[in-house]
């Protein structure tokens, strides 16, 4: 039940945020919805597949970024350009059609030219085609609006996925491994055991898991100073580490609702 | 030859399994998992999905695209396959099955974008497999699939009466706990190699 709460506060928000700007979206807005407010991966939590299988090093996330940056934002190119042709009934074929040809031209590219990734990405590759993000762009986005809020919103989008993807993989990699981009840390020499549960299946639901609770946990503060109210429940105004500290008190419970 | 089946589908349900080693599904994963009955209606529709879609990509691959030297459009062809299939199951079903129609229409249009069913019939390809033995790792995908979700609805509905602290509701603890349930899963790593000596 509060889960479902906690869902449509986080689709609403930022729609508020929107119909504030009187629906009209702006460079500034497309993008920081992107990156930030709406970040893909952290916000809306799409594309969960390849964000917790690649994540095993900072640079296949990396890489797996790039591919998601260049499929959406050409797709979302093509899609609003054929926005007018494409029949409401047979939207989604077409617009999976469109996506996996992207697909297919970054997988060719891939093999071509990275094999040593080709290995590693493997078949996370051609998933991108059920990637969620594609295809919820493509419908509640590219659709519907021109061409350059489309490439805009194709980059900001793939950017932000972008950035969940590193930060998860450095997470990784960094505890799991002791390195970051293939280079060993100096920061732990000898004294640091790299912990392997960090590069195995369970350390990517884990990472992920405390990923979104520091996400929604900052969300709700910055929420919080949005609306103006003037009690700061945990204290100290303003500091965030402070309300970190407390783990959701009883007064921050209090605003739930 | 039964052998190789059987490490076939003990790896795909245990060792490798769909959603809690490969990450496959996740979507749905979580999606459904919330109670047993939409848990279990889903699995069976993916498992039905799985099975047919392999029975006709590995066909596709090996007697269409391979021949005419057309590798490169696996991911687009099979897509379009599975989307198409998908739509022609449910349209089967309600016409000839309405009551099993009742209980998993809901869940086979999400299946198209379900990447364990795409995934299972990418890897058939990729391993060389067989026809039969793509049969037999679809069938274990399918299980797989289905005990993780069955295994992580019984979780969840626990966590639903567990006092979570606030900053955890909702989606964190969900994949933490799923983080613990994957980490029993690691528990059968090296169980085909012991069972069937290789």
């Amino acid at each position: 039940m509060s889960e479902n709460k906690m869902k449509d506060s986080t689709y609403r928000s930022p729609d508020e945020r929107l119909a504030e700007k009187k629906s009209k979206y702006t460079p500034k807005s497309i993008f920081l919805n992107g990156v930030l407010f709406e970040n893909p991966a952290l916000r809306l939590v799409l594309g969960t597949c390849p964000l917790l299988a690649v994540t095993i090093s900072a640079k296949s996330s990396l890489f797996m970024g790039l591919a998601v940056i260049f499929v959406l934002t050409a797709s979302e190119a093509i899609i609003s350009l054929l926005r007018n042709v494409i029949p409401n009934k047979v939207r989604i074929p077409a617009f999976i059609t469109i996506i996996a040809t992207f697909v297919t031209i970054v997988q060719m590219l891939i093999s071509a030219y990275f094999p040593a990734l080709n290995e590693s990405l493997g078949i996370y590759i051609p998933l991108i085609v059920v990637n969620c993000i594609l295809l919820a762009r493509a419908e509640t986005f590219a659709s519907k609006q021109k061409v350059l809020p489309s490439i805009l919103d194709g980059l900001s989008m793939g950017t932000g996925f972008t950035l969940a993807l590193l930060l998860m993989g450095s997470i990784r990699e960094i505890l799991g491994c002791g390195t970051f981009f293939d280079m060993q840390l100096p920061l732990f020499g000898t004294v640091f055991e790299p912990m392997m549960f960090f590069m195995l299946p369970p350390g990517g639901f884990f990472v992920f898991g405390i990923c979104i609770c520091l996400v929604q946990f900052l969300m709700k503060k910055q929420e919080k100073h949005a609306s103006g109210k003037s009690s700061t429940p945990c204290g100290a105004a303003g500091d965030s580490s402070d309300c970190l500290s407390c783990g959701g008190c009883s007064l921050c419970k209090g605003k739930e609702e | 030859m039964t052998k190789e089946f059987l490490i076939i589908i003990f790896s795909a349900i245990l060792v490798d399994n769909f959603v809690l080693s490969k990450f496959m599904g996740i979507c749905s994963f979580l999606g459904v998992s919330k109670n047993l009955k939409t848990a279990m209606g889903m699995s069976g529709a993916v498992v039905c999905v799985m099975l047919v879609a392999s029975a006709i990509t590995w066909p596709i691959q090996h007697l269409l695209l391979n021949p005419l030297k057309l590798g490169y459009l696996q991911t687009l062809v099979f897509i379009l396959v599975i989307a198409a299939l998908v739509q022609m199951i449910e349209m089967i079903m309600k016409k000839s099955m309405p009551p099993l129609h009742k209980a998993l229409g809901i869940y086979l249009p999400l299946i198209t974008t379900n990447c364990a069913v795409l995934g299972v019939t990418i890897l058939n390809i990729n391993s060389n497999y067989s026809f039969a033995e793509s049969m037999v790792n679809a069938l274990g995908a399918g299980i797989g699939f289905t005990l993780s979700l069955f295994l992580f609805s019984g979780v969840r509905s626990r966590i639903d009466k567990a006092d979570v602290p606030e900053a955890l509701k909702g989606l964190p603890i969900t994949l933490i706990s799923a983080s613990l349930v994957a980490v029993s899963f690691l528990g059968f790593k090296g169980l085909v190699e012991n069972l069937f000596g290789g």
